[in-house]
């Protein structure tokens, strides 16, 4: 089947499991979060489609087996991936740092010429992601939450298929939530959106579906309100069972 | 104030030769903090393809044009094959780059000691760079020096804009910097390091080529000066073009003027704790990455 899907997903670390046998399985177009107290595995899951982090166990993303590959070859399979605590390269400038993730498909010979303008899908992203007055400072210099947005603008004209954001409204302001939010929902349109966030509130609002990992297993998937509801949720999150 | 000139034009002339040995280092070491020991043999390998080029061509100025080009890819190709066969299974170890690397180096002088004899060799220099220029009536300056310092620029401009305008250099950089997100930004990581390796190792040839105009070429040429080029990158600051280039010119005019009013070795010891004093005050170098991103 189309979108992701994930069986018995193993990452171990020096004998640490961090991953111990996940199954996950995102039709194509939804919108699923991934929540989990800290060390549930959420990033190290991400890491294993990615390929950044050793796996065993099959992950497929529209029929295309991942792991094994190398991580740009996944990269350039539509699997794309943001990181914890806005990860851009600091030291380019916005434009620079787009012009990298939608240049991977040009020939060794383009690689010493200059550009001469901008291509349409870079300021196609550079609008989407409300960037376009910034495109010339340098990555580092943004605030917080203009760095995830580039993030996200970094995976559109890298024509990813399936997004995978590593905590994309942490730190944001109320109003940057919300455009976050919406520009997922866009996004859910022709994209597959994997969403790992702490801010339930974020959640409730533009889920679609819930996973909820604990010790590097799946606890609970779901809507939002059977995931809320679900008693070995409650435990975990509360440290006991709430009386109905 | 003739005698000072001199001296400062000594002293740049000695940070133009730092110069463009460190410019190689400061892609392989400073961009990708691998520590290549045996970079002193590529220029060591550059200054032989000069000798070899000699009793080919003959044409001592033809020659040094030809052993240009030439010494880059020969150098380059030795450090992509260094890179490849060894650097790259040992990315993230660099005690073991060291000493693995230390090893090729050793290797290397041998090579050369087998092939070329163990006695340093001379090379013509080309008539045109055998005088000196005379500014004044008594300030005059070799035209070998000045034309290493020309070559020194060129080649720092050559790297700067490859760097900063082109796309390969946008891609050098991306990987130096975040090397996880440059994987998954889809680029071909290992071939960025390659084509880094090249360059960096390239330049060392050219370094070679330049060595040849004012001293022996000999096995061991390149362990003798890759201390120092090692230093210009460190204290330059990891990473930074524009460190490399005031320091390796400091050094030169600090090391000059020291040697003029006491002796050679003094002046060495001079320098040194010149520099161990500047790293315990500035252990990053120079210059630093700014950002305001936390990690």
């Amino acid at each position: 089947m189309s979108g992701l899907v994930v069986r018995d997903l193993q990452v171990v670390f020096d004998g640490f499991v961090a991953v111990g046998g996940v199954d996950l399985t995102v039709p194509s177009g939804d919108v699923r979060f991934i929540i989990g107290p800290n060390g549930a595995g959420k990033t190290t899951l991400i890491d294993a489609i990615t390929g950044l982090a050793r796996a065993t166990g099959a992950v497929t993303f529209d029929e295309h087996e991942l792991l094994g590959r190398k991580v740009h070859k996944i990269a350039r399979l539509g699997v794309g991936r943001t990181f914890q605590n806005s990860t851009v390269f600091e030291e380019l400038t916005v434009l620079q740092n787009l012009d990298i993730a939608a240049g991977w498909h040009r020939g060794p010979l383009t690689l010493l010429r200059r550009r001469s303008s901008v291509p349409p899908e870079v300021q196609n992203a550079l609008e989407t992601v409300r960037l376009t007055a910034v495109r010339d400072q340098l990555a580092g210099t943004l605030p917080h939450g203009q760095k995830q947005w580039l993030e996200i603008g970094m995976l559109l004209v890298q024509n990813a298929k399936l997004f995978l954001l590593d905590e994309p409204v942490a730190g944001m302001s109320h109003e940057e939530r919300d455009a976050t939010g919406e520009l997922l929902g866009e996004l859910s349109r022709e994209h597959t959106v994997v969403v790992i966030e702490h801010d339930m509130d974020f959640l409730r609002r533009f889920a679609r579906s819930v996973t909820v990992m604990h010790a590097g297993k799946v606890l609970s998937e779901g809507t939002v309100a059977q995931v809320q509801a679900d008693p070995k949720v409650q435990e975990v999150y509360l440290g006991h069972p709430v009386e109905a | 104030m003739t005698l000072v000139l001199s001296q400062l034009f000594t002293g740049i002339s000695i940070g133009a030769v730092l110069l463009l040995i460190a410019l190689g280092l400061s892609l392989t070491f400073g961009q990708m903090n691998v520590i290549n020991m045996a970079h002193g043999e590529l220029i060591m390998a550059g200054a032989y393809t000069v000798y070899m080029l000699q009793k080919v061509i003959g044409g001592a100025g033809f020659s040094l044009l030809v052993a240009l080009p030439v010494a880059f890819v020969v150098a380059g190709l030795m450090g992509v094959l260094i890179e490849v066969l060894l650097i790259r299974r040992l990315y993230a170890r660099p005690l073991d780059t060291l000493l693995v690397t230390w090893g090729v180096s050793l290797l290397l002088q041998q090579a050369a000691r087998d092939l070329f004899g163990a006695p340093n060799v001379q090379t013509r220099a080309p008539s045109a760079l055998t005088g000196s220029i005379h500014l004044t009536d008594d300030l005059a300056i070799s035209s070998s020096r000045v034309f290493i310092l020309a070559l020194a620029l060129i080649a720092v401009a050559a790297v700067t804009v490859v760097l900063k305008t082109t796309p390969l250099g946008r891609r050098i950089r991306a990987v130096m910097q975040n090397r996880d997100l440059a994987a998954v930004s889809g680029l071909a990581t290992g071939r960025v390091d390659r084509l880094t390796f090249f360059i960096g190792s390239g330049l060392a040839g050219i370094a070679g080529v330049a060595l040849t105009l004012i001293g022996p070429i000999g096995p061991t040429m390149g362990t003798n000066i890759i201390v120092n080029a090692f230093l210009v990158v460190v204290v330059g600051g990891i990473g930074q073009l524009k460190g490399t280039v005031i320091v390796a010119f400091v050094l030169g005019i600090v090391q000059s003027m020291v040697e003029y009013t006491t002796t050679v070795s003094v002046a060495s010891v001079i320098v040194f704790v010149v520099i161990v004093a500047f790293l315990q005050w500035r252990p990053q170098g120079l210059f630093t990455l700014r950002t305001r991103s936390l990690a």
